[in-house]
C-alpha cells in the first residue's frame, strides 16, 4: 500500500475527495444555473406548508386490493387532482397499501370530494360529435336555429336529449385547453357534454353524449389480444376484449340493436353517424367511442382499430379497474401551515446546532487538537450530504421533512462515533509503544473492519426501515442511511488520510501533550516515538540505519527507504516483545 | 482529562479493571426485574399514553396566541359540536393544541374558523390534522413487520460477520433487553406514544445493536487465539475487551446523547410537543441503555454462553494450571 511512502497516498486520496465535491457542486451549480435545482434543499409539507391525505383504497365487496389496481388507483387520482387544477401535487402509493396525496395549500371541498370519490364508469351513447376546439364566438349557432327538443325522449340515444343550453355548452367547450374548474360529477340520467382528450395519433373531440345505458359495474372483465381474422389466423390488429355480466350483457345488447340501426342506415363501415358510437367515460371523460358494427348478444363485445399493443393495454386496464368501484377512505389528513413547520425546523436547527457545539466542545475535550480533526471530518460530511439532498431533491424530488432533520441531528452522533472508534485504536496502538505514524496505520487497519460492521448494521437498519415503514419514518430512515454513507466517506476519504498526514507534523507525531496523542499521557512506554528521537542505548541498530538520513525532521523519515523502514519496526517490534513479558501490555500485533 | 486518560490506560492494560462479566448473575437480575417492570408497569397503568395517530381524532394547532386560555379553545369546540370533549393544552411558548373526537369535514372547518377568531390569530396559523384510527394500527404493524425483519437480517449478519451466532444471540438478547427498558420508560414519563416515537424506538435498535457491534468487534480481537495463551480464560478476554472498549463506550455514548439531549431538553422546551420531541425522549434514553446493555448483558452473556464449550473449559484450565504453578513459583523462596 505504502509503495510510494505513505504521504502520497493520503494526499492522493484527499484530491479524490475534493474532486466529488467539486463534482457534485458543479452538478447542482449547472442544474440551479439551468433553472430546475435549487441550493436549498426541497422541503417536505410539513415544513413547507400544505395538505396531506393518506387514503385507503377500498374495492366494493371488501376484497383485498393488489399492487396493479392499486396503481390505477394512483392514476385515477393523479388524473382528479390534474384536473382540478392543483398544481405540484405528489401522488404516491405507500407501502403498497395506501395512497398518500400531497398537495400544497388546502384543497377546496370540490378537490376533497373528487378525491374520495370512487371512480366513476359508464357507457353512453353518442348524440353528437365534434372538433375539439371551441367553436369561435362568431361562428357559433344563431340562438333561434339551435336544436330545440319536439318531445320527450324515448331513448338515450334521443336527439330530444339537446336542449339549446347543452348545445351551446356543446360549442363553447374547448377540449385542446381543458379548463381547470371540474364540474360536479355528471348526473347518471341526464345528458353530458364532455371531451375525450387528445392522445398520441388522435386529436381531442368532444361529445355530447346521451344519458348512462350501461354502467362500469356491469363489466366482469376485460382483456386485449391481436384481433384474430376470418380465417382464425392472427392479424396484426390489437383488440380489446369486454365481458360483460348478465344485467350488462341483456342492455348492452338493447343497447347495440339501436345503434346498430344507425350504422347500417347510415351506410355501414363508410358511414359516419355519431349516433353509431358508444362513449365509454370514465370521471366523465370519455376514453374510447368506438362504433357499433353489430349487434352483440353474448356481452362480449370486442373492441378494434388503431390500437397499438400499449394503447390496448392501457384501455382493456382502465376498461377493468376504472370499472371497479375504487373508493378512498381517509385515513389521516393534516393541514400543516408553514408557520408551524418552519417554527419547528427553526428551533431543531437551533438545538442541532447547539448540540453540534456540544459535540465539538466534548470532543476537543477529550481529543485536544484531534478534536479539530473531528470537527472537520463533520464538516465534510455534512457538505456531502447538504449536496446528496439538495441534487437528489433535484433528480429524485427528495424532500426533507421534519423526521429528516432529525434524522440528520441524530445523524451528529453515529457519525462521530467512526471517528472515536479510529482515535480510540490509534491509542490503543500508542499505549502498546509505538510511534504514531505506524499507530496510524495499525489502528486503521483494526478500526476500519470495526467501522464497516457497525456501518453496515446502521444501514440495514436504515433500509429496513425504509422499505417496510410507512409515512415519515420513510424521511427519517432515508437521512440516516444517505449520513451513513457520507460517514464512510468522510472517514475513509478524508479522516483517516488528514491523519495520515498530521502523524507526520511535528505536533502529532511528537505527541505534544495538546495533540491528544501524547504517548506519555497514554501510558506508553517510548519506544519509537517518530522521527529523529534520540534513542535509548538498546536502538542504536535502528539509530544507526537511520543516521544515514541525517536530518532529524519528518522529512527524514520520509526518505527512508522501504527496507529501512521496515527494519526499523521490526526493531521495533522485537523490542516490544521483550517487553512483554515483563511489562503487562499485550503484543499481539506482533503476528 | 489527564486523569481520563489515565482512566482509559488503567482500563487497557487491565491495571484497572471493572468485572462486568464475573459479576453477570447481578447485572441479569437487574435487567430482568427492570424488562419485568417495564411490562408490568404499562399493563398496571392501563396502557401507553397512546397519541391521536393511535386513537383517531382530529387536532388543531394554532400558532402565536394571544392568549393562553385552554377556556377559550374548548368553547370555539363545543360551540360546534356540543357535548365533544376537547383536550386543549398549551405545547409551547404561544401555541395551543386542541385534539377532538373525530370530526366531519364541515365541522373541522367551522371549527378552524372559530379557533381563529378565538385566538387572535390568522387562518394559516390554525393547522388541522385529521386522522383516522386505522392509520396508527397500520403504522405499528409496519413498524412491527420492520423490526422483525431488521433483527431477523441483523442476526444472520452479525451471525456471518463474527462467525459464531452467539455472539448474534447476546446481541440480540441485549437489543431486546434496551427496546423493553426503553418503553417502559416511555410508558412511565407518560409521554404520547406517537409514529414519531416509534421512529425511536426502531433507531434504538438500530444504535444499541451498532454499539454491540464495536464491542464484540474487539472481543473477537482479543479471542481470536486464545488457545495459544494461558495468560487469561475467556471470561477475562471478554472483560478485558469490555474494559479496553470502555472509554470509547463512553465517549460515543456522550457524543450521541449530546445532540439528542440538546433537542429533548432545550428544542422541547420552546416547542412542546411535536416530532422531535417524541423522537428525542425515546433515542435518549434508548442511548444510555443501549449503552448499558452491551457492557452489562451482551458481553456477560455471550462469555456464558461459550463459557461450557470443552475448548475453552480446557483453555481454562491450562490458565488455572499456569497461575497455580507461578504463585508456587512465587511463594517458594519465602518456604525455602
Amino acid at each position: 500500500m505504502a509503495r510510494t511512502g505513505p504521504k502520497n497516498p493520503a494526499l492522493r486520496v484527499l484530491v479524490w475527495l475534493g474532486v466529488i465535491l467539486a463534482v457534485l457542486t458543479a452538478v447542482l451549480a449547472g442544474g440551479t444555473m439551468a433553472g430546475q435545482a435549487s441550493w436549498a434543499p426541497k422541503l417536505a409539507l410539513d415544513l413547507e406548508g400544505g395538505t396531506q391525505m393518506i387514503l385507503a383504497p377500498k374495492v366494493e365487496g371488501g376484497s383485498d386490493i393488489n399492487e396493479e389496481q392499486l396503481n390505477q388507483a394512483v392514476a385515477i387520482i393523479r388524473q382528479r387532482v390534474d384536473g382540478s387544477g392543483v398544481a405540484e401535487a405528489e401522488i404516491s402509493t405507500q407501502s403498497g397499501r395506501n395512497v398518500v396525496v400531497s398537495l400544497p395549500g388546502t384543497p377546496s371541498k370540490e378537490t376533497r370530494a373528487l378525491i374520495q370519490a370512487s371512480a366513476d364508469m359508464n357507457f353512453r351513447p353518442v348524440l353528437q360529435s365534434g372538433a375539439g376546439a371551441a367553436v369561435p364566438a362568431e361562428s357559433r349557432t344563431p340562438v333561434e336555429q339551435l336544436p330545440k327538443p319536439t318531445a320527450e325522449p324515448a331513448n338515450s340515444s334521443d336527439d330530444n336529449w339537446i336542449t339549446p343550453e347543452i348545445y351551446q355548452q356543446f360549442e363553447a367547450l374547448d377540449c385542446d385547453n381543458p379548463s381547470q374548474d371540474k364540474q360536479e360529477r355528471s348526473d347518471p340520467a341526464k345528458p353530458l357534454v364532455t371531451c375525450e382528450p387528445a392522445a398520441a395519433g388522435s386529436p381531442a373531440i368532444k361529445y355530447i353524449l346521451g344519458p348512462v345505458e350501461v354502467k362500469g359495474s356491469n363489466i366482469k372483465g376485460s382483456s386485449f389480444q391481436l384481433q384474430r381474422g376470418a380465417q382464425g389466423a392472427v392479424t396484426n390488429e390489437w383488440a380489446v376484449n369486454i365481458q360483460f355480466d348478465d344485467e350488462g350483457t341483456a342492455k348492452f345488447k338493447e343497447v347495440t340493436e339501436r345503434l346498430y340501426q344507425f350504422y347500417s342506415a347510415a351506410g355501414g363501415a363508410t358511414g359516419t353517424d355519431p349516433k353509431a358510437q358508444f362513449a365509454i367515460v370514465l370521471d366523465d371523460q370519455v376514453i374510447s367511442a368506438p362504433r357499433s358494427l353489430a349487434v352483440i348478444t353474448d356481452g362480449r363485445p370486442q373492441i378494434t382499430g388503431g390500437f397499438t399493443e400499449a394503447s390496448a393495454k392501457a384501455l382493456s386496464d382502465q376498461l377493468r379497474f376504472g370499472a371497479l368501484p375504487i373508493s378512498f377512505e381517509i385515513q389521516s389528513e393534516q393541514q400543516i401551515s408553514a408557520t408551524l413547520g418552519g417554527e419547528q425546523l427553526r428551533m431543531g436547527m437551533l438545538a442541532g446546532l447547539i448540540g453540534l457545539l456540544l459535540v465539538v466542545v466534548y470532543s476537543l475535550f477529550q481529543y485536544r487538537a484531534l478534536g479539530f480533526v473531528t470537527v472537520a471530518s463533520l464538516v465534510v460530511a455534512g457538505a456531502l450530504t447538504y449536496l446528496a439532498i439538495a441534487i437528489l431533491g433535484w433528480t429524485e424530488n427528495y424532500r426533507l421533512s421534519l423526521a429528516g432533520v432529525a434524522g440528520l441531528i441524530v445523524a451528529i452522533g453515529q457519525t462521530a462515533d467512526s471517528f472515536i472508534v479510529y482515535f480510540e485504536r490509534i491509542r490503543d496502538e500508542l499505549r502498546e509503544g509505538r510511534g504514531l505514524v505506524s499507530a496510524v496505520e495499525n489502528g486503521w487497519k483494526r478500526a476500519k473492519r470495526t467501522v464497516l460492521a457497525s456501518k453496515a448494521v446502521n444501514l440495514l437498519a436504515a433500509l429496513v426501515l425504509y422499505f417496510v415503514a410507512v409515512g415519515n419514518v420513510r424521511g427519517f430512515a432515508f437521512t440516516l442511511g444517505l449520513t451513513a454513507i457520507a460517514d464512510l466517506i468522510v472517514v475513509f476519504m478524508f479522516t483517516h488520510p488528514t491523519l495520515r498526514l498530521l502523524a507526520r507534523t511535528r505536533f502529532f507525531g511528537e505527541g505534544h501533550r495538546f495533540s491528544g496523542l501524547d504517548p506519555k499521557r497514554l501510558g506508553a512506554v517510548p519506544l519509537y516515538r517518530g522521527a529523529g528521537r534520540i534513542r535509548t542505548p538498546q536502538d542504536k541498530p535502528a539509530v544507526a540505519v537511520r543516521a544515514k538520513n541525517t536530518g532529524a525532521t519528518a522529512e527524514a523519515e520520509r526518505r527512508m527507504t522501504i527496507a529501512e523502514r521496515r527494519l526499523a519496526e521490526r526493531q521495533d517490534q522485537e523490542k516490544q516483545g521483550q517487553l512483554a513479558g515483563s511489562s503487562k501490555s499485550s503484543s499481539k500485533e506482533g503476528k | 482529562m489527564a486523569s481520563f486518560a489515565t482512566f482509559g490506560n488503567e482500563l487497557y492494560t487491565g491495571k484497572r479493571s471493572y468485572d462486568f462479566v464475573g459479576a453477570k448473575k447481578i447485572w441479569f437480575l437487574i435487567a430482568a426485574v427492570a424488562v419485568a417492570l417495564s411490562i408490568l408497569l404499562p399493563v398496571a397503568k392501563g396502557g401507553f399514553n397512546l397519541g391521536i395517530e393511535f386513537r383517531g381524532g382530529s387536532e388543531f394547532t394554532v400558532s402565536n396566541v394571544q392568549t393562553t386560555d385552554p377556556a377559550v379553545g374548548e368553547k370555539a369546540v363545543t360551540d360546534v359540536v356540543s357535548g365533544s370533549v376537547p383536550r386543549v393544552a398549551n405545547v409551547a411558548g404561544n401555541t395551543m393544541r386542541i385534539q377532538t373526537d373525530k370530526l366531519t369535514d364541515d365541522e373541522t372547518l367551522q371549527i378552524k374558523d372559530g379557533l381563529t377568531k378565538a385566538y387572535g390569530v390568522t387562518q394559516n396559523e390554525v393547522t388541522s390534522t385529521f386522522v383516522g384510527p386505522t392509520w396508527g394500527a397500520d403504522v405499528t404493524k409496519q413498524a412491527l413487520l420492520g423490526l422483525v425483519i431488521f433483527v431477523g437480517l441483523a442476526a444472520v449478519l452479525m451471525a456471518l460477520y463474527f462467525r459464531t451466532w452467539k455472539m448474534s444471540l447476546s446481541a440480540i438478547a441485549g437489543m431486546l433487553v434496551t427496546m423493553f427498558i426503553t418503553a417502559g420508560v416511555y410508558a412511565l414519563s407518560d409521554f404520547e406514544v406517537t409514529p414519531s416515537a416509534i421512529i425511536g424506538f426502531l433507531t434504538v435498535l438500530s444504535y444499541s445493536l451498532y454499539d454491540t457491534v464495536v464491542v464484540f468487534d474487539k472481543i473477537r480481537e482479543n479471542t481470536h487465539d486464545l488457545q495459544a495463551s494461558t495468560r487469561r480464560t475467556f471470561a477475562e478476554e471478554v472483560n478485558l475487551a469490555v474494559n479496553q472498549t470502555l472509554v470509547r463506550s463512553i465517549n460515543t455514548m456522550m457524543v450521541a446523547i449530546l445532540p439528542v439531549g440538546a433537542i429533548l431538553f432545550i428544542g422541547a422546551g420552546l416547542l412542546g410537543a411535536g416530532t422531535l420531541r417524541d423522537l428525542s425522549l425515546a433515542l435518549f434514553v434508548g442511548i444510555l441503555i443501549g449503552t448499558a446493555a452491551t457492557i452489562f448483558i451482551a458481553a456477560p452473556l455471550y462469555a456464558w454462553l461459550r463459557q461450557n464449550e470443552p475448548d475453552l473449559v480446557k483453555q481454562a484450565k491450562r490458565v488455572e494450571q499456569r497461575r497455580a504453578e507461578a504463585a508456587a513459583r512465587n511463594t517458594q523462596p519465602a518456604t525455602a
